[in-house]
């Protein structure tokens, strides 16, 4: 065994920041300084904590250090006093916030996730990898396993929240054959990628689960669906799935227990309704992604008319702890009716983004102010969150002691969804946020049923009036008509849950909306025909921040002065207002 | 050109692989063309309109060739509240092409594009595979001169 092991994150963000080059300045110093074989190196996946490319190295010495905002040259340096010397280089080490970060989780998706080589399935293999679908193949009935997650209470992680238990058990019953389950990876919900870092960072735990889940209802085959804008996940699922084939986890009669296990993977085209169920399994089929109407269920009659289950990623990474370890473990985890943890991925005005995985039932504030660390500046008020993407809602901080569970948040207005979280503070516009997720759906609507396609456009266009200042009081009306008919009306969730994002906004902000209307005026500086473009002198600190970042050289400032914005240079771009921490530009 | 796109086809069976071969052609020339798609259906049997159908259904699928480099700017909602929109719209301002286009010198393509799931890098743009974080309207300005 190596003495020393040193992981450099290749997530996504890992990647971006640099960390294909950071790792082979490892290679080429560990090399020149003939370490090589005293130590291990290895590319890790994505562990969700969006700070450049981050380093860890485990020394006798030191145990476990993390270093973050690793760049190639500081490489030496560590390679000379911390793999040779085993020194801390305190100076690059992660801080506190990145220890609070990790403080409150609980990690059982998420658990390899920036541990272990996702290109690798001994990696895998040496963290109990496929040892929970050995037990099942050959000790547990496929009845059993159904039981275990019964008891476990585990609910879909991807939106609705239905039993995966029972799910599995209506499909079992079935007895038309083939059956067939899907992996939906269709991860659309803008502001979430609990999935992408999932198939990243521990893919084989997902393919373990699929697999698992096969022997359960009886089927042989199954797909995953992938969206095309994860080239990277996409990339390492191939690999876990020709390795998983070459050492006989996937294929026939899998650990001679006389069970054969096919998996497919499918690349989405984009279409974010291909994320319901039965679009995404007629993109399967080749056709345009457009929803049927349920009953029949999937479970009853799905692919080519089969019967078939499908469950997101987060639920069947879930799988194989909950069989390892038991239904019973994994229920005594959460509150008395949302079993287990959930993946959050915490993103917009926050100090620390990335993903959080706590037991579900832990509120809104621990999860804020823990690892969210609190607002992203200092000058700002978190004024609310949306949670649960185009279908969800906005909850306001008021209300930040709701536990998140999957019950509470119906309460509030909003949902689960699939997780996605994203903190908004008293610069976010609460109409042009409904006025985004407007724009969204009624683009991504498939355009089949009649609410949905003219409905959502009729919505987007009375919320483009209110933000563009010609919005009237009955337009507030004109709009709860209008959501309630779509929510009655339209034939999938897309179109059914697509008002959401207006009703709570206008539940809890109904005052931002009436600003707009009455007085003209946008409360949070955002949107662009209510504003100015001018200079508030009392709240101006003359730091000239708003003339470093204007791209067209439109503000006037000189140290000690106020800014000045020439309006006739001025494109409104707002590139001011963002880097303004003091709100003094209106 | 022909010769790609048939050669693409040799492996279609009836078995849901048309956006599959489709995705093929786009990946080998950048887009789907006319010729491809009368192509296509005349190997398929499926009519040019349902074709048609499936690549404007669809995001990913160009029907026009891509400029040298291909643009996306993430109009997810962190990007969004971080300041996404204002990139994108300074990127049409400067670049005068609306979404989707492509400047006169084809040097670049221009698209939003719906999360690209780095919302805790955000706002995000994606120049041909790699992403970039953090973004705001400056830093846009010389990731763009590095490219020219």
């Amino acid at each position: 065994m190596p003495d020393v092991k040193i992981m450099v994150c290749h997530g996504t963000s890992g990647l971006s920041a640099g960390a294909s080059e950071v790792y082979k300045k490892f290679e080429e110093e560990l090399g020149r300084q003939g370490l090589l074989d005293s130590c291990e190196l290895i590319k890790t996946g994505d562990r969700g904590y969006f700070r450049d490319v981050l380093v860890d190295i485990i020394h006798p010495n030191t145990g476990r250090i993390t270093y973050q905002n690793v760049k190639p040259e500081i490489v030496p340096e560590l390679v000379e006093k911390h793999v040779k010397n085993g020194e801390i280089v305190k100076k690059h080490s992660a801080g506190k916030a990145y220890q609070d970060f990790f403080a409150g989780q609980k990690r059982i998706v998420l658990r390899r996730c920036g541990e272990i080589d996702p290109e690798n399935i001994e990696s895998y293999l040496e963290d109990d990898g496929y040892k929970a679908l050995e037990k099942a193949l050959t000790q547990m009935k496929p009845e059993e396993v159904i039981e275990e997650i019964k008891k476990s209470g585990l609910r879909g992680r991807g939106g609705a929240g239905f039993p995966t238990g029972i799910k599995w058990e209506l499909c079992r019953t079935q007895e038309t054959q083939p059956k067939y389950v899907i992996c939906n990876a269709d991860e659309g919900d803008p502001g979430a990628f609990m999935d992408r870092s999932v198939l990243e960072g521990d893919p084989h735990a997902v393919l373990e689960g699929m697999a698992i889940a096969g022997y359960a209802i009886g089927s042989n085959e199954g797909y995953i669906y992938c969206r095309a804008e994860y080239p990277l996940a996409i990339k390492r699922l191939k690999i876990a799935i020709s390795q998983a084939k070459e050492r006989g986890f996937i294929g026939e009669d899998i650990f001679g227990a006389g069970f054969s296990f096919d998996i497919k993977l499918v690349e989405g085209a984009g279409a974010f309704v291909c994320g319901e169920e039965t679009a995404l399994i007629a993109s399967i089929e080749g056709k345009r992604g457009m929803p049927k109407p349920r009953p029949p269920y999937p479970a009853q009659k799905g692919l080519w008319g089969k019967p078939t289950i499908i469950n997101n990623v987060e639920t069947l990474a879930n799988v194989p702890t909950i069989i390892l370890r038991g239904g019973d473990w994994y229920a005594s985890i959460g509150t008395e009716k949302s079993k287990g943890t959930k993946v959050f991925a915490l993103a917009g005005k926050v100090k620390n983004t990335g993903l959080v995985e706590v037991p579900l039932g832990t509120t809104i504030r621990e999860l804020l102010y823990g690892p969210g660390g609190g607002p992203a500046k200092k000058m700002r008020k978190i004024k609310a969150i949306q949670i649960g993407g185009p279908s969800g809602g906005c909850i306001p901080e008021k209300l930040f002691d709701t536990p998140i569970d999957f019950d509470s948040l119906v309460e509030a207005g909003a949902i689960m969804g699939s997780g996605g979280l994203i903190v908004l503070d008293d610069s976010t516009c609460m109409v042009d946020l409904a006025r985004f997720f407007l724009s969204f759906t009624s683009d991504e609507s498939c355009g089949k049923c009649f609410p949905c396609r003219l409905g959502l456009k009729k919505m987007l266009e009375i919320l483009n009036k209110i933000v563009s200042g010609n919005g009237e009081l009955k337009d507030i009306e004109r709009l709860e008509n209008l959501a309630k008919s779509i929510m009655d009306t339209a034939l999938c969730g897309l179109g059914k849950t697509a008002p959401n994002p207006v009703l709570t906004t206008l539940k809890y902000f109904r005052e931002e909306y009436e600003a707009h209307i009455l007085e003209k005026r946008c409360p949070a500086n955002q949107c662009v025909a209510l504003l100015k473009f001018e200079v508030n002198e009392e709240r101006c600190t003359k730091c000239g921040r708003c003339a470093k970042v204007c791209p067209e050289n439109a503000i006037i400032w000189e140290k000690g002065e106020y800014a000045k914005i020439v309006k006739e240079k001025c494109i409104k771009c707002k590139a001011c207002i963002e880097a303004c921490d003091f709100m003094a530009i209106e | 050109m022909i010769e790609i796109v048939s050669k693409i086809l040799e492996n279609y069976k009836d078995d849901g692989s048309l956006i599959k071969i489709l995705q093929q052609i786009q990946n080998d020339l950048g887009y789907v063309p006319k010729e491809a798609v009368d192509e296509v259906s005349r190997k398929t049997g499926v009519s040019p309109s349902q074709i048609y159908g499936i690549l404007t259904f669809y995001s990913q699928f160009r029907l026009t060739p891509p400029g040298k480099h291909t643009l996306k700017v993430c109009l997810g909602t962190a990007c969004h509240i971080m300041g996404g929109h204002e990139i994108f719209e300074h990127l049409k301002r400067k670049f005068k092409i609306m979404d989707n286009e492509t400047t006169e010198d084809r040097l670049f393509t221009l698209t939003k594009v719906r999360c690209l799931g780095c919302c805790g890098m955000a706002p995000v743009i994606m120049v041909d595979d790699k992403i970039y974080g953090r973004m705001d309207i400056s830093k846009t300005e010389r990731l763009i001169d590095d490219l020219r």
